[in-house]
């Protein structure tokens, strides 16, 4: 792989740009496969990512069906933190932010990080609670962040109106060490990185069947047919349901839309991530100058990728309450995800039923931020046949031990 | 928008007048039950991509619940029927057998 640089552009100029090679290359599937990933979003290439470098395991098959990214990945608003409530969320989160920090040098690919710091607004007493607690929480789980007053919300984003008639601002959340990256950018760079090691990445076919026998897996159905394996990973956020069918068994999990929206570009205006909760609304400015707003999901069982038009109009109207000159704008573009929600709204990464077969899925309408750590515990599950310490707790047992990571009260919503 | 007819009041409302309220005919487990009999109750589901059962709450209009059948890669809906059932009425699961002759039918 040639590596890009500042010398690399200078060369390619001199030449007409015809020296680039591609970022990975398309090979057809090998007939079996140490580890097999079936999903080629963030979460899947990073795990293989993880698998090569940290375990040197490069006999590796990213499995997707459609394009690299082309899931949630590729939908997503891109905020990135780690202010959660509980311990193990703060942990994997608090990993995957800090790996963010320095993924480009370590891609060598620029994944435009941008830590521009994310507030999450207090618009009830009872998020000025919630987010007090949080804030003690995460310092004594060695996460930086800060309860702000009003004033200082308004210093840090100016076009913010504190005193909205039903939702005035009464604080915040704000984790300066958090922000945003570009979505695509952080697929293709982990993508020609595994390409590298020699991993093959696979578009265009979609897993139909796990293979098993004996209680152990072996292999996969595709349409570009059999493919055998020692280990499965299966990190398909939203289809995760019917992957577990394949390989016989049920997750506790549903399905469900999730929308965002995008404005014309206008000039900067605000320079930090914007979370309001109560009203179901986040906010950024990409380096476009379009706003990117997050919405809020369906409440009903949806593989559609679109969202309900009423969830853009009740987030429309919160944030032109918050932001009143957002009003002025037009939106240029809706779309829809499907986020992959468990029972206590935290990730499962960990053992099935089926031997040799490992599941990473459920980071529902917030894992973007948590993709490098993420890679990072499941690989670390995937070399060794068990979760360490960073996967430890989130087991998809936890739900008959009663022993949730309970981010829903915390969260609230999407996030 | 989602449109699905009340069986309970006729009203065909609109999705912001109606409630979900998740997977239909779910067996309910109580005190004293095994563990993964309860796990499954309360977590598990089989989120199916295509044909769904899914109690709907009409919260907006008479208050009641009802089921419906819906396709979750289209949202179309094949029909609403009273939630004082077991499992969806027989003609509804022949309409919907009609239209998808490839669905493996109601499974529990
Ligand atoms: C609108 C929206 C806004 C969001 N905002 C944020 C945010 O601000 N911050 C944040 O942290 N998170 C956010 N999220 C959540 C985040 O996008 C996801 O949690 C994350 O991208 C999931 O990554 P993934 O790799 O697990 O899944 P995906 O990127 O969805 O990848 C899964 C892949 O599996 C493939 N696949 C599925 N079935 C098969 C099969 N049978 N065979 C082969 N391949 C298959 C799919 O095609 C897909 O590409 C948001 C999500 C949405 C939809
Ligand atoms: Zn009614």
């Amino acid at each position: 792989m040639r590596r890009y640089s500042a010398f690399a552009i200078a060369r390619e100029a001199t030449r007409y740009h015809t020296g680039w090679e591609r970022a990975w290359r398309a090979p057809e599937p090998k007939k079996e496969y140490d580890v097999i990933i079936v999903g080629g979003g963030g979460h899947g290439l990073a795990t293989a990512f993880y698998l090569g470098k940290n375990f040197g395991i490069t006999n590796v098959a990213i499995i997707e069906k459609g394009w690299l990214g082309g899931g949630n990945t590729g939908r997503n608003t891109t905020i990135i933190r780690s202010n959660y409530l509980q311990d193990p969320s703060a942990a994997i989160y608090e990993k995957a932010r800090s790996l963010y920090e320095t993924m480009s040098q370590d891609l060598n690919y620029n994944v435009m990080f941008s830590p521009r710091g994310v507030i999450m607004l207090a618009q009830t007493e009872h998020e000025i609670r919630g987010y007090k607690r949080t804030a003690h929480a995460n310092a004594l789980q060695g996460v930086t962040t800060e309860w702000i007053e009003p004033a200082k919300v308004k210093e840090l984003c100016p076009i913010i109106e504190l005193k909205g008639p039903r939702f005035p601002v009464l604080g915040g959340l704000w984790q300066a060490r958090g922000g945003t990256a570009r979505h695509d950018a952080v697929a293709w760079g982990y993508a020609r990185a595994c390409s590298d090691m020699g991993m093959d990445i696979i578009q265009k076919c979609e897993v139909t069947g796990v293979e098993q026998s004996n209680g152990q897996v072996t292999g996969v159905e595709t349409t570009k047919g059999r493919i055998g394996c020692k280990k499965l990973g299966m990190v398909v956020a939203g289809h995760s349901s019917a992957l577990a069918e394949m390989a016989g068994f049920r997750l506790p999990m549903e399905s469900v839309a999730l929308q965002a929206l995008v404005s014309e570009p206008i000039k900067p205006v605000m320079d930090v991530v914007i979370m309001a909760n109560t009203v179901h609304g986040y906010l950024s400015q990409s380096d476009k100058g379009e706003m990117v707003i997050g919405g809020g999901t369906d409440a009903y069982n949806n593989y559609t990728q679109r969202g309900s038009f009423h969830h853009v109009e009740e987030t429309v109207r919160a944030l032109n309450e918050t932001f009143p000159m957002l009003s002025r704008l037009k939106m240029l573009r809706q779309w829809g995800g499907i986020v992959d929600v468990t029972g206590d709204r935290s990730p499962i990464i960990g053992k099935t039923p089926l031997g040799g077969c490992f599941v990473n899925c459920g980071w529902g309408t917030g894992g973007f931020k948590a993709i490098p750590g993420s890679g990072w515990a499941f690989a670390e599950t995937l070399a060794k046949g068990e979760p360490g310490e960073l996967a430890g707790a989130f087991g998809m047992e936890r739900f008959i031990e009663g022993r949730f990571i309970d981010e829903s009260v915390a969260a609230g919503v999407a996030h | 928008m989602l449109l699905l007819t009340c069986p309970n009041c006729g009203i065909a409302a609109e999705e912001t007048e109606l409630g979900a309220g998740g997977e239909a005919h779910i067996t309910r487990y109580g005190a004293g039950s095994a563990d993964d009999d309860f796990e499954t109750y309360l977590f598990m589901r089989k989120n199916a991509r295509g044909v769904h059962f899914e109690r709907w709450r009409h919260s907006n209009g008479c208050g009641k619940w009802f089921h419906a059948a819906r396709c979750t890669m289209t949202l179309e809906v094949f029909g609403t029927y009273s939630a004082q059932t077991f499992e969806p009425p027989k003609d509804l699961i022949k309409k919907i057998k009609k239209k998808r002759p490839d669905w493996e039918g109601f499974v529990k």
